[in-house]
């Protein structure tokens, strides 16, 4: 496989938010604003990539039995040295996403991504692969993210378009994140499937 | 199988051992920043130095036993304010910590939220809400004396966020121990000089 393919394959043909829908708890948590999706998606492609590299390294070292803690480990390796480096050196952005990092540990996506591509790749291709699926689900996230900002508050990447007033809050709410990715999905299949 | 997991535990406990390392100086430096400057924000114009001077003070009230860290800020010898530090419990994410600096006749000067797990976009936006002078938004210049400290709701006078009744509630419930906080312990401070 090329890696035009392979980042291609991650970012359109098989986005984790909008086509394999992984990853939906850090996807409908973080997304109130066009940054929050942003900065978790960015913490996603970091240890996506971080993590995939090294699984694909170490896949002949580890027995079959034993791999989903293995990968377990090293992806949550990963987490919290960006956690600390990003309480360290980034604390606003910390104190905005905080809450959300260690929840990466669980994300599908991560696990998904070690087994199905990781173990069977060499780190070269595993490379791009976090970084195609990374790409993809950090622009899925900021894209969900500014049209429930813009709905609900009338804000993208917080720049004012229009009174908040008229927000509807639904879409900063729970429901709204439900909502407002089914129409995504809706559309943007539309749009593959001609 | 054993082995392989042992050493890939191994590397990784090493790995964490050596980023914490690392990050303990920075992270720590951090928040002494964060919360210097939130200190400098909420006080009055002082010349003393409010951190060395902390005290901690208990409060008793509703909300059972707080724990209260007071930074006096004193300009010419005098007490000019002060600037407290609790936290309340009740919020809807759990625990809101914020900083209130009050002047020395305990009207409101400014505020900081320093720690909290609201909802992003409704109850995190506490700390632009409570200072927008907008209907019975604002809680700057007010002194919980002589204004009622509780949502509008539960018949006070302050407007709660909307859509973020249970935040509003906390967050003034932490206003109200800080006020507590701040005239309990200034007047016990004086009575000791």
């Amino acid at each position: 496989m090329n890696k035009t393919k392979i980042l291609l394959n991650g970012l359109i043909k098989e986005n984790p938010t909008f086509v394999l829908l992984l990853g939906m708890c850090p996807t409908l948590g973080t997304t109130t604003s066009a940054m929050g999706g942003l900065g978790m998606g960015l913490s996603t492609l970091f240890v996506l990539i971080c993590s995939n590299v090294v699984i694909s390294m170490v896949k002949n070292i580890i027995p079959d039995k034993v791999r989903i803690p293995a990968f377990i480990v090293i992806i949550a390796t990963f987490v919290t040295i960006l956690q600390l480096c990003m309480q360290a050196y980034v604390p606003e952005l910390y104190a905005t996403l905080g809450l959300f990092i260690p929840l990466i540990v669980v994300n599908c996506i991560l696990l998904g991504r070690a087994e199905a591509f990781a173990a069977k790749h060499t780190p070269f291709e595993s490379f791009f692969d976090g970084l195609g699926i990374g790409l993809g689900f950090t622009v899925a996230l900021t894209l969900l993210g500014s049209v429930r900002e813009f709905l609900g508050t009338g804000h993208i990447f917080g720049l004012s378009i229009y009174p908040e007033e008229y927000g509807s809050l639904i879409f900063i709410l729970a429901p709204g994140a439900f909502i407002a990715l089914g129409f995504l999905i809706a559309i943007i299949h539309t749009f593959k499937t001609r | 199988m054993l082995w392989s997991l042992t050493l890939i535990t191994a590397i990784a406990g090493g790995l964490l051992g050596y980023t914490n390392q690392l990050t303990e100086e920075p992270i720590a430096k951090a928040e002494k920043a964060s919360r210097e400057k939130a200190i400098q924000q909420v006080l009055p114009a002082y010349d003393n130095s409010p951190i060395d001077e902390q005290l901690t003070y208990t409060v008793h009230n509703e909300f059972g036993e707080t724990e209260t860290t007071i930074y006096p800020a004193k300009k010419d010898g005098k007490l000019a304010g002060a600037a407290v530090e609790c936290s309340n419990n009740t919020g809807y994410g759990g625990e809101i910590r914020i900083i209130v600096g009050f002047e020395a006749d305990g009207t409101i000067k400014d505020y900081q939220v320093l720690k909290h797990q609201e909802t992003p976009g409704l109850g995190a936006k506490m700390g632009d809400w409570f200072r927008t002078d907008k209907n019975k938004q604002s809680i700057i210049g007010k002194s919980p004396a002589e204004t009622n400290f509780h949502v509008t709701k539960d018949s006070g006078d302050i407007d709660a966020i909307t859509a973020a009744t249970i935040t509003s509630r906390a967050f003034l419930g932490a206003v109200r121990t800080a006020y507590t906080a701040y005239t309990e312990s200034m007047k016990g401070g004086e009575d000791h000089e």
